[in-house]
């Protein structure tokens, strides 16, 4: 069994760890000044609503790595999921709705 | 809301994410079945590393014979986005022992960082029980035991995609940003973070997008929406003994 990527996957780990670790070792993190503070606690929702859109909007083509805008039924079935959890309903069936209405589409050939 | 409220709540939606973590686990150990890697190789991957995005693109990049220098600086580009990740949760764990924090940097990813972080927004402060269950039982052991999987069994698992499970990454990120929205500036943050990285994503890559929209998006929201000042706040409290307008 080949074992050579291994070392790949460490060195990759070692490319990854710094900017995982750093900011929670950090000294003095819990006395920033308050903009700084608003600035983090903004990152939550900026970096969430991001992962959000580019996964959603953004096809990449495998081979070439071509970017494209994509819009498609996955836009609804998302859209379902925030009004669901916008009600107070919960992620889950959020989850559950938004991967059932995609699937159910593919089903039916209409996605 | 309490904390075991909160952390029932938090059990409940780290199941949806870890259907999405088995599906693009899958996904990425057939995607190395298909490049040539061992299990081992793909398993070590996936504990080591443990970024899907920044796996799925050095599968693609060592198939096509890119330098491990390469791959390793890509790596280090696709996964900067960690570093706001951190920032953002370091200021809830602060008292955690300085190993406890080494250790959970390492399973620190786009959904143990959505999960957490609505957590502890929920009940104003860090809960160290919650961030070990949305990073390991969450992620960490189904994207490992998918991975494996999907490198081993290969062509006989179904297509995750015939299920929707690709749709649920970007669901639960959607709607557990909206769970965080409690104000205007939140709602600027978070359009204006999908616009620029939607906008770098398609100019350039998106990496590019993630890292810009989840920089960019908090300072236009505090250029954008100013904060009441206490005057303001004061006069929007109702004087004693009278009732909010309506």
């Amino acid at each position: 069994m080949s074992v050579a990527l291994v070392w790949l996957a460490l060195l990759m780990g070692a490319a990854t760890y710094p900017w995982r670790v750093i900011p929670l070792l950090a000294p003095g993190i819990d006395r920033l000044p308050p903009t700084v503070r608003e600035y983090l606690r903004l990152v939550g929702p900026a970096m969430l609503a991001t992962l959000a859109a580019v996964s959603l909007a953004v096809a990449v083509d495998p081979t070439s790595r071509a970017r494209s805008l994509h819009v498609g039924p996955e836009w609804l079935a998302v859209a379902a999921c925030v009004v669901l959890v916008a009600a107070r309903r919960g992620l889950l069936l959020g989850l559950i709705v938004a991967a059932g209405l995609i699937a159910g589409l593919r089903a039916l050939n209409l996605a | 809301m309490d904390v075991l409220t909160s952390r029932r709540r938090l059990i409940v939606d780290g199941v949806g994410m870890s259907a999405s973590a088995v599906g693009f686990g899958l996904v990425y150990g057939l995607s190395c079945r298909a490049a040539g890697f061992s299990p081992l190789e793909a398993g070590a991957m996936s504990t080591f590393v443990f970024a899907g995005a920044s796996q799925f693109a050095a599968v693609g990049y060592v198939a096509g014979g890119f330098s491990w220098l390469g791959v390793v600086l890509l790596t280090a580009f696709i996964n900067a986005r960690h570093f706001l990740y951190s920032a953002a949760l370091a200021p809830y764990l602060v008292n955690r022992p300085r190993v406890e924090r080494a250790l959970m940097a390492h399973v620190l990813t786009d959904e143990s960082f959505a999960l957490a972080i609505a957590h502890f927004r929920r009940i104003g402060r860090g809960d160290a029980f919650g961030y070990w269950w949305a990073a390991v039982a969450v992620v960490f052991i189904p994207w490992n035991l998918a991975t494996l999987a999907g490198v081993l069994i290969g062509g006989a698992i179904p297509d995750p995609s015939l299920f929707g499970l690709d749709v649920i990454f970007p669901a639960a990120m959607a709607g557990l940003a909206v769970g965080l929205i409690s104000g205007r500036r939140e709602v600027v943050a978070a359009l204006a973070g999908a616009v620029v990285g939607v906008a770098l994503a398609l100019a350039v890559d998106p990496a590019a997008g993630l890292i810009a929209g989840g920089l960019l998006g908090p300072i236009l929201a505090m250029a954008a929406v100013r904060r009441p000042s206490p005057a303001d706040e004061l006069s929007l409290r109702p004087a004693p003994g009278k009732a909010p307008p309506e």
